[in-house]
């Protein structure tokens, strides 16, 4: 009898979601532009680097190490400059990441065995993409004077270091990225559905009659939380098939847990959705709660940014954020063949967050209706 | 002061029309909570957001660095990358002992310094090698690793040389960051955030306060009276640059006062960069609202087209030169990417005027098309 009706609720629901060109738009449009924008846009790789040089140096080894430098296929352009301040210019005006000042006795310094000064001048503005290109620099120049220095019969006892990038061989960021998306596409049409269907019943006057129909408040919860979190699995299967088939990230591990995991991070976003859409009168306000939920949540999540560069204050805060255990989850089980045991501990925590926001919501559904 | 009223035909009347659109349209932000909540609340959370969930700085990374025998050099190179302020650093004498720790995350990096380091620092004929792996399911840590690691080593490198009187070997380039010596990725993410706040109240708040006066129908009583389009869309445009302006300011002193970004460039330029913004900022808020009449349609528009574009393709995180080349050509058309490099430079760098100028005419070329535009649509729909 139970399930009759709640099936009978359930196929309402979905009718109304895909019905409703509203909805439809919703489920559809952002999803898709998200999935192009941050797959391509979301990066923090360094790339087509613009620099400037500005060599001091008369003898070969300058014009040696620049030639170098425009060799390597992570700078797009490298503009000589002749005087400082053309070259504080041409960083001032974001006109160059960076400059490279090659000393005026580089050669001679390099030939006789003294230490031979460079220096380079990153702009701040861009630390992160700063860094990283001294990062770059620094492997040419090395290299470079390792080179020399074997060339000059000197000594040979620089090290090399030998880069090795498991998982990821090109640290490619769409294989970052992109499973990331599932975890971000599925936050959003869980919320939004979920957010929208009960304030929309709120603002129509057909939620009164939803209360008092024979239906008990866990049946009319079920109801609601059921369709959100079906619409929600075709989204993540949709970007799982885009993941692998149009972004060729490699799936190593067991997509079975991947859905297994999806459907307790799906239960602990429609709590959070009703619990949102339990406190709005409109839809306005549902979808204002919604994006004040979802920017934090994006934030602190671990999605764009580690979470182990966060103050360490806030570190256990983002514990409550579903989408921070959801993420370890699709990243792991893409990348790194995340085994059963490693995937269940990282789901215990959005079960028990579904637990705490559907009771919450259950709870305030109930006080509403006496 | 009361404009003359002995001249209905001269400035006085319209300017008086203006303002009292404008006075209807402050008493009204005063009453709705909701506008409060963008310009206010919401610029707040996310300024704080930026300022402490959000880094790129891998300071103190967790890496494991692997001996595989005790000699000296070993030892005087496992203590300089314990020196280093990058690492936090676990030592262990097999590699397999960190395997598994990077494949959960719990090390960001393995550093392998081989058994036969020591032997081979002092051949002529073989290059010791030293082997970092790093985890590369976070790219953007790893190549910071991997440029850390570089530099540890090399700094090393050129200290043993001339520990042992020799030359030659050096502690590759110097490097200099100008305008944020510490490298912190705060002083560039607090100033963008400032810019999605001006956006969202630019474009947001204002397509949602006008559709919602299309959906009651109380903008096309507006038109029955003797205000014309341009009016109206003046006492809208007027109260709601205002209020951006307030917001960017309260998010500027916070900014200053809490978060200690250096402030190195003049007011006048900020407001000049911020008021430049927020034309197209407010033309396309009011161009979403009177396309759409609808507040739903309004805000979902409004977020795609204005908060995301402001977040990914403007530069502020992501650097605009790796994107791909449509991309790259596609940043162009948005409003913010011609802000964020004049508003991160006030900030940090001080008044750089030719980069300014260019700013900002862009800004006001884009803002008059699409007030145009506004206006358009608000009269064509009206007829």
């Amino acid at each position: 009898m139970m399930w009759t009706r709640l099936l009978a609720l359930i196929v309402k629901e979905l009718l109304v979601v895909l019905r409703d060109p509203r909805s439809r738009t919703i489920l559809i449009g952002p999803p898709v532009i998200q999935l192009v924008l941050f797959s391509f846009a979301a990066t923090l790789e360094v790339k087509n680097v613009d620099l400037v040089v500005m060599n001091r140096d008369e003898g070969p080894s300058g014009i040696e190490l620049i030639r170098r430098i425009e060799g390597s296929p992570s700078f797009r352009s490298v503009v000589p400059v002749h005087d400082p301040r053309a070259l504080q210019r041409a960083i001032d005006e974001e006109k160059a990441l960076g400059a490279i000042d090659i000393g005026p006795s580089f050669s001679v310094d390099l030939a006789a065995g003294r230490p031979a000064k460079i220096q380079v001048l990153l702009d701040g503005r861009r630390s992160n993409a700063s860094q990283i290109v001294n990062g770059y620099l620094g492997v040419i120049v090395n290299t470079y004077m390792a080179d020399e220095n074997e060339h000059y019969r000197r000594t040979a006892s620089i090290p090399r270091v030998t880069p090795r990038n498991w998982f990821n061989p090109n640290l490619t960021f769409t294989w970052f990225t992109v499973p990331g998306l599932i975890a971000i596409v599925a936050l959003l049409v869980g919320l939004l559905v979920t957010a929208l269907s009960v304030a929309r019943e709120r603002e129509l006057g057909t939620f009164d009659q939803l209360m008092v129909a024979p239906l008990r408040t866990h049946e009319v919860l079920l109801g609601k939380m059921i369709p959100p979190m079906l619409i929600g699995l075709g989204h993540i299967t949709i970007y799982i098939l885009a993941t692998v088939l149009v972004f060729q990230v490699p799936l190593r591990g067991s997509v079975l847990l991947l859905y297994g995991s999806g459907v307790f991070f799906l239960a602990a976003v429609v709590g959070i959705g009703l619990f949102i859409s339990s406190l709005c009168a409109t839809q306005q306000q549902a979808i204002l709660g919604a994006f004040l939920f979802v920017a934090p949540a994006t934030l602190l999540s671990g999605f764009a940014t580690p979470i182990e560069n966060m103050p360490d204050w806030l570190q256990p805060i983002t514990m409550v954020n579903p989408l921070r255990h959801f993420l370890v989850v699709t990243r792991g089980v893409f990348l790194k063949a995340m085994p059963f045991s490693e995937v269940v501990k990282n789901t215990l925590p959005l079960l028990a967050i579904a637990i705490v926001t559907l009771t919450a919501a259950a709870w305030l559904f109930r006080r509403r209706t006496e | 002061m009361t404009p003359s009223i002995d001249h209905p035909y001269s400035v006085g009347p319209r300017a008086r029309r203006v303002l009292a659109l404008v006075r209807k349209e402050v008493r009204q932000i005063q009453r709705d909570p909701s506008s409060i909540l963008i310009a206010f609340v919401l610029p707040l959370i996310l300024l704080f957001l930026f300022g402490y969930g959000v880094s790129l700085d891998a300071t103190r990374t967790r890496i494991g660095v692997v001996i595989e025998r005790p000699t000296p050099s070993a030892r005087s190179l496992l203590a300089a990358f314990q020196a280093s302020p990058s690492f936090d650093v676990h030592v262990a004498t097999d590699r397999r002992e960190l395997e598994g720790e990077l494949a959960l995350g719990t090390v960001r990096g393995i550093v392998v310094i081989p058994a036969t380091f020591d032997a081979d620092l002092w051949k002529r004929s073989a290059a010791p090698e030293v082997l970092v792996i790093v985890d590369g399911a976070e790219p953007n840590t790893a190549a910071l690793v991997q440029g850390y690691a570089q530099g540890v080593v090399a700094t090393w490198a050129g200290a043993r040389a001339a520990d042992y009187g020799r030359s030659g070997t050096d502690s590759g380039p110097e490097a200099r960051v100008w305008f944020n010596p510490e490298l912190s990725s705060r002083f560039f993410l607090v100033p963008g955030c400032i810019a999605i706040v001006m956006a969202l109240v630019g474009t947001l708040l204002t397509s949602l306060v006008v559709a919602r006066e299309w959906e009651r129908g109380t903008m096309e009583a507006m038109m029955a009276t003797p205000v014309t389009a341009f009016e109206l869309l003046l006492g809208k445009v007027i109260p709601y640059f205002i209020l951006a302006l307030a917001s960017m300011t309260l998010c500027a002193l916070v900014a200053v006062f809490v978060f200690g970004i250096p402030f190195r460039g003049s007011v006048p330029a900020l407001y000049a960069i911020s008021a430049a913004f927020l034309l197209p900022s407010l033309g396309q808020g009011l161009l979403i609202s009177s396309a759409t009449k609808n507040q739903f349609l309004a805000s979902q528009l409004a977020l795609l087209s204005a908060f995301l574009p402001t977040f990914l393709l403007s530069g502020f995180i992501f650097e605009i030169a790796s994107m791909p080349k449509v991309i790259q050509w596609l940043t162009n058309i948005v409003a913010a990417r011609w802000l964020i490099p004049s508003l991160q430079t006030v900030f940090l760098a001080g008044d750089v005027w030719p980069l300014f100028v260019l700013d900002i005419s862009v800004l006001t070329l884009f803002g008059a098309v699409l007030l145009v535009l506004a206006m358009r649509t608000t009269r064509k729909r009206v007829a």
